[in-house]
């Protein structure tokens, strides 16, 4: 259980981490805004909470590793990592610029606490699936953590990574979602229905653990019970809303990867309670 | 009876399992073919086999890259260069995650499955991918070495087996290095850059043509990415003409990578290229398909007349 106190701070640190998103993005005028809101709760308790990192040295063997397969929401994990302490918060100023080391999405050589390349969508996976088994080769007792998209379910290859994982399962792997049911080009349920998602997790062999997305203690709870459940692979479903935060943009396909204009962005940050 | 090359990969890669434990060997249910199998048998707890899935398991070996193992990735050549490739250009190209990428039943030499299963792209593919190597071996002993190194190299590489038996062309013991070709046999009227299968019908069309009185250089490079300038400078200039020798498109491989160099560099000498014509094959005897597809010895000895012509005449 997460103390009273500590889901004060990492909500205090999410509404923080909303805010300086959309000045980012609104600044760089490029940037996926949807996707990042949503995912802001999951990446905070991983990397507040839940992982073993050393942002001192953030290349440590026995460090755990995050895999975002869902790459387009780079912004919010560069956020999350600045605060972290892996690199300063103000270079997040250089996104997707030349010569930046934020790229547009993740890659592991350039960005220290990045453990993983992505941005092809269907991937995360199968690498984290790979790395899970290496370490566990190797008798590291590290944990390996992948933020699927649900979007990115369309993907076949996340379905062979499922299978594989039912067969290697390494009891050092977990699995989130971030079911924020928006891909796109509109709703999941539209572009490409993805029906009773627990029952085909548990028709591959998963157990399924279901959360709100955005609550943070739920997160964490959700986060402990899949590490005591060794006999199958683990898979949170983090029910989330895209856009989360921003009232015109939560639940819009069209704020997947749209730039803020003047006008939105005034909106947004008065919503999200004012600029500091 | 000959051993097939991947024969002697999979021998290599039990001789290297047991020195190093980091190695981790992927196949996609086809180990019986790759030869993955004899590592499967040797150590069964480091093989993993990921069904009909190249895609995965090429995403699965960059994750066991990452965390220090150096993973093998086993199928066919024309699927891990295709289904593959998506993980490989992330991960190992752009990302440069050494995973090693084993691409059997190259060219043609799948013969009777058909153009479904023949591989001849796959050295183009791969040699445009950044921070990759891509190594075809010839022999045994090129085998041996491609697999030692490998597993010494923290690069994504890529290595082109066959299906077939292969001449052997080295003693066991024969020593190689990345990025430098080996000239086999020495000539002055021509060279024949070849690779792989081609080493062997090179040196027997040279054979073939010294009776003729035609002096035929014949150099392996096994080594098409890093490709060797130096040697390909050298034999230009000594030679003054060039025929190249694959078992794979004429567009994008080793007779690309050779007339870069030349063309980058402004040193022109007539060329002519073996291999198969910008076309798919169709299924028949390997013997047969090498005949009709213009890869055998008789067709490298053709092409040896026809840039020695050009020569001539630009000689006039």
């Amino acid at each position: 259980m997460m103390n009273q106190a500590e889901t004060d701070r990492l909500n205090h640190l999410c509404r923080q981490f909303r805010k300086d998103l959309i000045e980012v993005l609104h600044e760089r005028q490029t940037g996926h805004p949807g996707g990042s809101l949503s995912v802001c709760e999951i990446l905070t308790v991983l990397l507040f909470e839940e992982m073993r990192v050393d942002p001192d040295h953030p290349d440590r063997v026995d460090r755990d590793r995050l895999i975002l397969s869902k790459g387009h929401a780079a912004p919010m994990l560069y956020r999350v990592l600045a605060e972290r302490g892996f690199f300063p918060v103000e270079e997040l100023h250089t996104l997707r610029k030349l010569n930046s080391r934020l790229q547009g999405h993740p890659c592991l050589l350039d960005t220290p606490g990045v453990d993983m390349t992505s941005g092809p969508l269907g991937l995360g996976l199968s690498v984290g699936l790979g790395a899970a088994i290496g370490l566990q080769k190797q008798g590291l007792s590290s944990r390996v953590y992948v933020v699927l998209g649900d979007g990115e379910l369309n993907e076949g290859t996340v379905w062979e990574a499922v299978m594989s994982a039912s067969k290697f399962h390494p009891e050092n792997l977990t699995t989130i979602v971030d079911y924020n049911g928006v891909q796109l080009d509109g709703p999941t349920s539209v572009i490409m229905p993805e029906g009773d998602l627990k029952a085909k997790f548990e028709a591959f062999g998963w157990q399924v653990l279901t959360c709100d997305g955005h609550i943070v203690a739920d997160l964490y709870d959700s986060l402990q019970k899949a590490k005591t459940i060794t006999s199958k692979p683990v898979v949170i479903i983090a029910k989330t809303v895209k856009g989360k935060g921003v009232s015109f943009m939560e639940g819009q396909n069209a704020w997947h990867g749209k730039a803020i204009d003047d006008a939105h962005y005034e909106i947004a940050i008065s919503e999200l309670g004012g600029t500091d | 009876m000959a051993k097939t090359l991947r024969e002697y990969y999979g021998e290599a890669l039990v001789r290297y399992g047991k020195e190093n434990d980091k190695i981790i060997v992927l196949d996609a249910d086809v180990s019986g073919s790759t030869r993955s199998a004899l590592f499967r048998d040797a150590f069964p707890d480091r093989h993993l086999n990921v069904g009909i899935a190249e895609a995965n398991m090429t995403g699965m070996a960059a994750g066991l890259a990452s965390v220090g193992m150096i993973p093998f990735v086993n199928t066919f050549a024309a699927f891990v260069t295709s289904c593959g490739l998506l993980a490989a250009r992330t991960f190992g190209s752009y990302s440069k995650l050494p995973i090693k990428l084993v691409g059997t039943y190259s060219g043609m030499s799948d013969a009777f499955d058909g153009p479904s299963h023949h591989a001849l792209d796959d050295i183009a593919i791969m040699r445009a991918q950044p921070n990759f190597e891509v190594i075809v071996p010839c022999d045994a002993a090129s085998t041996d070495w491609a697999v030692r190194h490998c597993v010494e190299t923290e690069k994504p590489i890529y290595l082109r087996m066959s299906r077939d038996v292969f001449p052997n062309i080295y003693p066991l013991d024969e020593s190689f290095e990345i990025g430098k070709g080996k000239v086999v046999k020495e000539g002055t009227d021509v060279t024949v850059f070849a690779c792989g299968l081609m080493v062997g019908h090179a040196l027997t069309a040279a054979e073939l043509l010294e009776k003729e009185g035609i002096s035929v250089r014949v150099a392996d490079m096994f080594s098409i990415k890093p490709i060797d300038r130096d040697l390909i400078f050298r034999c230009a200039a000594e030679t003054k003409a060039i025929v190249t020798a694959e078992e794979h498109s004429v567009i994008g491989g080793l007779s690309s990578a050779v007339s870069e160099v030349l063309a980058q560099e402004g040193f022109p000498v007539p060329m002519e290229f073996v291999g198969i014509n910008d076309t798919h094959g169709e299924c028949g005897p390997y013997k047969e398909l090498q005949a009709k597809y213009g890869f055998d010895a008789s067709a490298v000895a053709n092409k040896i007349r026809r840039v020695l012509d050009k020569k001539e005449k630009n000689g006039k």
